[in-house]
């Protein structure tokens, strides 16, 4: 696994013991550990990832993520010792693509970064329509009627699993596997979540979903094309 | 036609009994009513006495006054007629017919219209002479209103009047009427003894008494009516207030811990509205202290697992590159490393339940349910424990009864699942490499799972203590896999906050068995579980002659009420809402005596923590994701 990681907790010893175990896998890391210095930091580095820990002294996580969602669409997780709905949802609404809860195990973490690490990897050149999008999976590039729309690379992530079987109805749980990198059943917020968000970016009218269907008490599929 | 008389009666019957059940249950749950009615019926019977007295006594005096002036009326006229008979000249029958006839006429009988009085001029009963006059009197009156009795007794005692009240039918009003006959005898010549009889009917008297009837009648009806009216007032005055403090307490249970009684005055109401503000007061006093003591519980248990588990994640990373890395180490190194490895698994499946349990406590778990096949979810229970379940040798088969009944179920489903994990990985690990099945089944209100091991089973009184925290089924047995003996606490929490049941049974080598019911709608109380008969345990699965007692003291675990409710579960909740819902202060109340068994069995678990036979499974196994960090499970924060 190759890229740059950016880690974001005032933690030292996890922080220290996160690096090793990143760097094991060949991701080069960088650290800081107060809240005020993380935008200049993050700006410094722009890392391939931001590992972003809630709690945190000077700035709080959700207002990093927020911040740096506004100026990137750079892949966040965040880490959190709580299990809270609420920060939850807080934090995946102020921008987060997926999270992390601690105590966790080294494996499931490198398997939710590679998830999102994963469009380092050459893909192959393709083209796919989803309604009236027209996307370019290989210069990740999403169209409507030639206007290109902005997505970050988890929505963008999201919307190809979505359009590359357009007659599928993919479950939460399924999405949570090819997206988010999940080798167990997790929460399926995390889906609605980010649904709604690239909902609120391609759809012409978000109450009225076309692109992203809704299959009720099963999960989503793509609109007709 | 008979029919119809049957159906007709069949329909008043039913219309009676409706009416009367109504009147029962007024009479047993409204004291206004029980006031009124009891009221209404004293007052109609004093009335009733009382009136009947009053018409008897002036009926009496009303019936002697006109006796005694018929006796003297009669007397007097009965000296005329006598002085007339010992005065006349008749020489024959015939003359003296003339001479009776023209007395009785023109003199007994009064002039004019207005018969006053009847006269009768007959025979003497005892009278021998050959010489008849015949019977003479008013015309229109029958000899038949002298009775023989009078008739007897006039010539038994001829000195005196005689006197009776008879029924007797006036010519003038053509009516009955009671009337009084005096009569006497007259000694007649050549004839000899006749009797003379006088009718007096009491018109006046019986129109006297009819109106006083009525008046007694139209009173007594105001007046029992008045004092009902009176008694309603009264009631009410009483009532009212009850009602209204009634209502609040009501509001108060409900939660609404503002609310008060409005207290005016100073009677003994105002008395009662004060005491009872006094007592929402301290009881409100109370509550807030104890959700303050929560409160800073809750805090503190969100600030400890914060702090335990960044640490706890450092050390979880370093000791898997150790482990990952132990062949490079010497074999005591290798073999702390593993140690360390599994040991810390353990101490965060301890670390999960304690935290999962401690929001149990304070209340503050909360359902996020969703319409969920509780079928799917068991098979995907099973399909995670199989690698388990391969290890022990035991075969898993999960098996759907009634298969058309929905096993639909308005459930968490990862809390659900978590109770079938625990339950099934439990089953597994004393089922002694025997089967182990799971049976599914729904009704019209509930879904339960039955989930069955052939294996160690329970001894009496065991199945009571499975849901107890840390509670070890034999402190001898060698501790062999790792649970934190909370599961089934959890599990029995989890089924709590769904308002459902989860009970165990077994016998002590044949088996035990777990039941889940859960309800199909949030909310709705589970009338009968869809397994009832879960506690008789199938022949073929007793072995080694193991005894086939029901197993008293393996009842289930919640006791039930007579509703088939839990008993604990059984008042219904005065505020539910759909879907999420927080367990407020009667979680906290009620977290005290979740552990069934007897009274502060949690006090008395078990001290020896090395071995567990029917020891909880952790709620989570790490390995298997049970809990799942990305799973928040609660409200609060840890």
């Amino acid at each position: 696994m190759k890229g740059s990681v950016l880690i974001i907790d005032d933690d030292l010893a996890l922080a220290e013991m996160l690096g090793i175990v990143l760097r094991n896998e060949g991701l080069e890391v960088s650290h800081v550990a107060d809240g005020t210095h993380a935008m200049s930091t993050f700006r410094a580095v722009r890392p391939d990832l931001v590992l972003l820990d809630i709690m945190l002294p000077g700035m709080d996580g959700i207002e990093i993520c927020r911040r740096i969602r506004a100026e990137s669409g750079v892949p966040i997780v965040m880490l959190t010792a709580r299990t809270d709905t609420h920060d939850i949802v807080v934090g995946l609404e102020s921008g987060a693509d997926d999270y992390v809860v601690k105590p966790f195990k080294p494996q499931e973490l490198i398997a939710r970064l590679r998830a999102r690490l994963r469009r380092g990897d050459e893909p192959e050149a393709e083209r796919l329509e989803i309604g009236d999008l027209v996307i370019d999976v290989a210069g990740h590039s999403v169209k409507r009627d030639g206007v290109g729309l902005s997505l970050t690379p988890l929505e963008f992530d999201l919307l190809v699993a979505l359009a590359r079987k357009p007659h599928q109805v993919f479950s939460r749980e399924v999405l949570l596997e090819q997206v988010w990198g999940y080798r167990h059943a997790g929460d399926t917020r995390l889906v609605n979540v980010h649904v709604q968000r690239l909902r609120s970016k391609v759809e012409r009218d978000p109450e009225h979903p076309e692109v992203v269907v809704t299959v009720r008490g099963v999960g989503y599929k793509a609109g007709p094309s | 036609m008979a029919g119809g008389v049957r159906r007709w009666l069949a329909v008043s019957w039913s219309v009676l009994r409706r009416v009367g059940s109504t009147i029962a249950n007024s009479w047993r749950r409204r004291l206004q009513f029980r006031v009124v009615a009891s009221t209404l019926l004293l007052g109609l019977l004093v009335v009733v006495l009382l009136g009947a007295y009053l018409y008897r006594a002036i009926g009496s005096s009303l019936e002697n006054d006109r006796i005694r002036a018929s006796q003297s009326e009669a007397q007097s006229l009965t000296t005329t007629a006598q002085a007339n008979f010992d005065s006349a000249v008749a020489t024959d029958v015939n003359s003296l017919y003339s001479v009776a006839q023209t007395l009785v006429q023109g003199q007994l009988v009064p002039p004019g219209a207005d018969q006053t009085r009847y006269v009768i001029l007959t025979r003497a009963i005892d009278n021998t002479s050959t010489a008849v006059l015949g019977t003479m009197g008013s015309p229109g009156v029958s000899s038949d209103v002298v009775t023989d009795s009078i008739r007897r007794a006039v010539s038994a005692d001829p000195t005196r009047q005689q006197t009776q009240i008879v029924q007797f039918h006036d010519p003038q009003t053509d009516s009955d009427v009671p009337a009084v006959v005096v009569g006497s005898q007259v000694q007649v010549p050549i004839v000899g003894a006749y009797d003379l009889f006088f009718i007096f009917p009491m018109r006046a008297e019986t129109a006297t008494l009819q109106h006083i009837s009525r008046s007694f009648s139209v009173g007594g009806l105001i007046l029992v009516l008045l004092v009902g009216a009176i008694a309603w007032v009264v009631a009410r005055q009483v009532v009212v207030p009850v009602r209204r403090a009634s209502a609040v307490a009501e509001r108060l249970a409900a939660g609404n811990l503002n609310e008060r009684m409005p207290a005016r005055g100073h009677d003994e109401l105002a008395l009662l509205a004060k005491s009872f503000n006094a007592m929402a007061d301290s009881l409100q006093t109370q509550i807030h202290q104890l959700e303050g003591l929560s409160r800073v519980q809750q805090r503190f248990v969100s600030d400890v697992s914060h702090e335990l588990r960044t640490p706890l994640t450092t050390i979880r990373m370093a000791a898997d590159l150790i482990f990952d890395a132990r062949e490079q180490f010497g074999a005591g190194v290798a073999r702390s490393a593993e140690l360390l490895h599994t040991e810390l698994d353990r101490f965060e499946d301890l670390l999960a339940d304690l935290l999962e349990i401690s929001r149990f406590d304070a209340g503050a778990a909360a359902l996020d349910t969703d319409p969920t096949d509780l079928a799917v979810l068991a098979r995907k229970v099973v399909d995670g424990a199989a690698s388990l379940a391969e290890v022990r040798g035991s075969k898993v088969t999960v098996t759907v009864e009634k298969s058309d009944r929905s096993t639909i179920a308005e459930v968490d489903p990862r809390r659900v699942e978590r109770i079938l994990r625990n339950l099934v990985v439990n089953a597994i690990e004393h089922g002694e490499g025997r089967r182990v099945t799971v049976t599914l089944a729904g009704n019209d209100d509930a879904v339960a799972v039955v989930v069955a091991d052939r294996g160690v089973g329970l001894r009496p009184g065991e199945a009571s203590l499975v849901f107890n925290r840390f509670w070890r089924a034999d402190p001898a047995r060698t501790r062999t896999t790792g649970g934190t003996g909370l599961g089934l606490a959890i599990s029995l929490e989890d089924a709590r906050l769904h308002d459902g049941w989860l009970q165990a049974w077994g016998e002590p080598g044949v088996g035990a068995r777990f039941r889940l019911t859960v309800p199909k709608r949030v909310g709705e109380p589970i009338g009968v579980s869809p397994f009832r008969s879960v506690r008789r345990v199938p022949s073929e699965w007793r072995r080694d002659g193991a005894g086939s007692r029901p197993a008293s003291s393996a009842r289930c675990p919640v006791r039930r009420s007579r509703a088939g409710w839990p008993r604990d579960d059984a008042p219904s909740r005065p505020r539910r809402c759909r879907g999420r819902r927080r367990r407020g202060r009667r979680g906290l109340q009620r977290a005290r005596d979740v552990v069934p068994g007897p009274a502060g069995a949690r006090r008395q678990r078990c001290e020896h923590r090395a071995p567990a036979v029917r020891a909880a499974r952790p709620a989570a196994r790490r390995g298997a994701r049970g809990h799942h960090p990305g799973l928040p499970a609660g409200r609060h924060g840890e």
